[in-house]
């Protein structure tokens, strides 16, 4: 997995909460046997005026131009500001994989759902939680200024803002030790195999009928 | 030795090594798999050059795209290439790495979550995952379960193990009686109409009360398996001598010795007395009513004789905000009743209600009635082979049939639209699924989610009507 580190960017905002995995990619692209190519469907539905198809030409599709990912301002974007909750719904980890390959690096959101959450750091994304008011402040000031971006700084846990004020944010350590190093987790398991086994011989004891 | 509840008690029983930051490997005694969640995973082990740690915890079975009309060509049989060739590389990956597969024409073939507790498949005091966020609906039998996603499906797949670290403790507690015409479904809606969708983030939630001890072992794969749509990755309920004799005869259910050893240490799986919960909510089962959701998040939901809400009566920007869009993509007015709201198409299914029960209690509501000529489609759609076939023992298919439904062949279905069975843009369906998302059951589809008997009822009166005046 490539490291994550610092990273400076324009910000998109997805001001609504409780934002679906069935609404950051439908399900007709879950039948991809592929971990790549999702991000000319991200949103698919919200994006694009008609319904969307494996396999089709995305260039050619009539876009809603009112959606943010399709407004100039919001090109080139890798932070997207969200509301509560972002993430809920179906386990599918083609959301974070829509989203890494659309460009985003980062989520920032008052909170997400804990399925989503997980999923997004075992791709390279930081889903960072703040303060529902920082939020708030962070959406009023986007809207407000064109080419608004951010610094996500991972080694210092700090987000700057243009005006050079900071915030700081919390982040589980082992998994800012994984993105930072960009490490595999059935690696860093691995090398506990002897533990597994230990553990499974305890267990054949008292449970067998789970060792058949 | 202090109070332990029932998370608590899997938890720790399952616990491989823990670092100091409270990171934690966890054993995986179950994984089910199925063919949207697993390709890539399989793929990384090839990648990788990894072997399953262990073959035979894993179980695989294809739902998701299975057409639930003519099955005689087997895979074959699905027209969709890109659906075929997702269920075929299921089938391969199986081959590959030696792990059971129901296939297609296989009678044991079905939704996973069905197939998983039909099987003994699934057991007390197991720890079981499967790349689907319904996964909790395992937890109704005491069991640790929940969803994840593709990356964790390998590392379970490589380790046996999943990293992870505890989660808080929630008690639900739904004391009283329910009303006849109260079903499992009305309850789990009303507790997430009552906590919210996100009420159960970061939270284990254990159901208990009276209203779970009566209930059915089904009725609370119904209730747990709706644990996520409050945001709970986990739901469960403690083990009782239901869950037991629910769990007893079924092909990987232990047998003998090993049976007398496994039910004494089952019957431990419960909350002690005055163990810790983070998080306490408690609720009256005998006020419940039938529900119906109104709008695009399971939490908007209502009584079946409430009124639809005003975005104008929000104070909350970001909520009156939510509440619009919902009423503009459901193409609905604030302040119009429920029962005004058409049923146009029906679909009585998906791992949340496909199980005998809630085709029996569809059933005696459409028993010598016909739906309504404004019903363009009603689908019923049985959780696994197994199920359709009792069904038909018991006549309820000729029952369905009867009124005008359509008795399908098992998979997930209008749950989701993955495969054929879609809901066209526009139109409102009762629906016995588990989510009401924007596009959930077809791109511009309406989906209201009720129970088994409200969506009958609803068929036969082309409204959403109270199933109480059916009964």
């Amino acid at each position: 997995m490539e490291k994550i580190v610092k990273m400076t960017a324009v910000v998109a905002p997805m001001d609504r909460a409780n934002v679906d995995t069935d609404a950051i990619i439908p399900k007709q692209f879950l039948k991809s046997i592929k971990r790549s190519g999702f991000g000319p469907n991200l949103f698919d539905e919200w994006r694009y005026e008609d319904v969307g198809q494996p396999d089709a030409d995305n260039s050619a599709r009539p876009l809603r131009k009112e959606f943010v990912l399709n407004q100039s301002r919001y090109q080139g974007a890798k932070v997207l500001l969200a509301r509560e909750n972002f993430g809920c719904g179906s386990s599918r980890e083609h959301a974070p994989w829509a989203l890494k390959d659309y460009g985003f690096d980062v989520v920032i959101a008052p909170s997400f759902a804990d399925i989503f959450f997980n999923n997004c750091f075992k791709n390279g994304i930081m889903p960072l939680v703040l303060d529902e008011k920082v939020v708030d402040e962070l959406f009023k000031e986007v809207f407000a200024q064109e080419g608004y971006e951010l610094t996500v700084d991972l080694e210092s846990q700090q987000i700057v803002k243009p005006n050079g004020e900071s915030i700081p944010f919390e982040i589980d350590s082992f998994r800012r030790h994984c993105l930072l190093n960009g490490l595999d987790d059935i690696g860093l398991t691995l090398a506990h195999q002897d533990d597994i086994k230990a553990y499974e011989a305890k267990r054949k004891q008292v449970s067998p009928w789970l060792f058949p | 030795m202090s109070a332990k509840t029932l998370y608590d008690k899997l938890w720790d029983a399952h616990l491989v090594r823990q670092e100091e930051d409270g990171t934690a490997l966890i054993y995986i005694d179950r994984q089910l798999l199925h063919e949207v969640t697993s390709p890539q995973a399989f793929e990384g082990l090839r990648m990788a050059d990894r072997k399953p740690w262990r073959t035979d915890t894993n179980l695989a079975t294809p739902d998701h795209n299975v057409p639930t009309t003519d099955l005689t060509g087997g895979v074959a049989s699905i027209k969709d290439p890109v659906s075929r060739i997702q269920v075929e590389t299921l089938g391969m990956n199986a081959r590959e790495f030696g792990i059971t597969e129901f296939a297609m024409g296989d009678i044991r073939q079905g939704i996973v979550h069905v197939v998983g507790p039909e099987e003994g498949a699934t057991l007390p005091g197991m720890t079981l995952v499967c790349g689907d966020s319904h996964t909790a609906t395992h937890g109704a039998l005491g069991a640790l379960a929940h969803g994840v996603g593709t990356s964790e499906v390998e590392h379970v797949l490589a380790t046996q193990c999943l990293i992870q670290k505890k989660m808080k403790n929630m008690l639900v507690k739904v004391d009283g009686q329910l009303q006849p015409g109260v079903s499992p479904k009305d309850v789990v809606l009303a507790i997430i109409g009552h906590i919210g969708t996100a009420g159960g983030n970061g939270h284990a939630i254990e159901f208990g009360g009276q209203v779970f001890r009566d209930m059915s072992i089904e009725g609370r794969m119904t209730v747990c398996n709706m644990a996520i749509e409050a945001g709970a990755r986990v739901g469960m309920v403690a083990v009782d001598e239901k869950t037991v004799e629910y769990v007893q005869g079924r092909p990987y259910s232990p047998k003998g010795d090993e049976w007398d050893m496994a039910v004494t240490a089952w019957m431990d799986l419960k909350s002690d007395e005055g163990a810790h919960f983070d998080t306490v909510v408690e609720m009256d089962g005998s006020v419940i009513e039938p529900q119906v959701s109104w709008g695009t998040s399971p939490e908007m939901v209502l009584d079946v004789n409430g009124m639809i809400p005003d975005p104008a009566k929000e104070m909350d920007a970001v909520k009156a905000g939510g509440i619009q869009r919902a009423l503009d993509y459901m193409g609905l007015e604030a302040n119009t009743a429920i029962k005004d709201i058409p049923a146009e198409y029906v679909f009585i299914g998906s791992c949340t209600n496909s199980r005998i029960e809630d085709f029996r209690a569809a059933a005696a509501v459409l028993k010598g009635r016909k739906i309504s000529d404004k019903v363009e489609l009603a689908l019923v759609v049985p959780g696994s082979g197994l199920v359709k076939q009792q069904a038909e023992q018991e006549g309820l298919d000729k029952i369905f049939i009867e009124a005008g439904f359509e008795w399908r062949n098992p998979g997930c279905s209008m749950c989701l639209a993955m495969n054929a069975d879609k809901l066209p843009a526009g139109k409102h369906c009762a629906s016995t699924s588990n989510r009401n998302f924007e596009g959930r059951q077809g791109a511009g589809g309406r989906t209201h989610l009720v129970s088994p008997e409200m969506a009958a009822a609803a068929a036969v009166a082309g409204h959403f009507v109270d199933v109480r005046d059916y009964l």
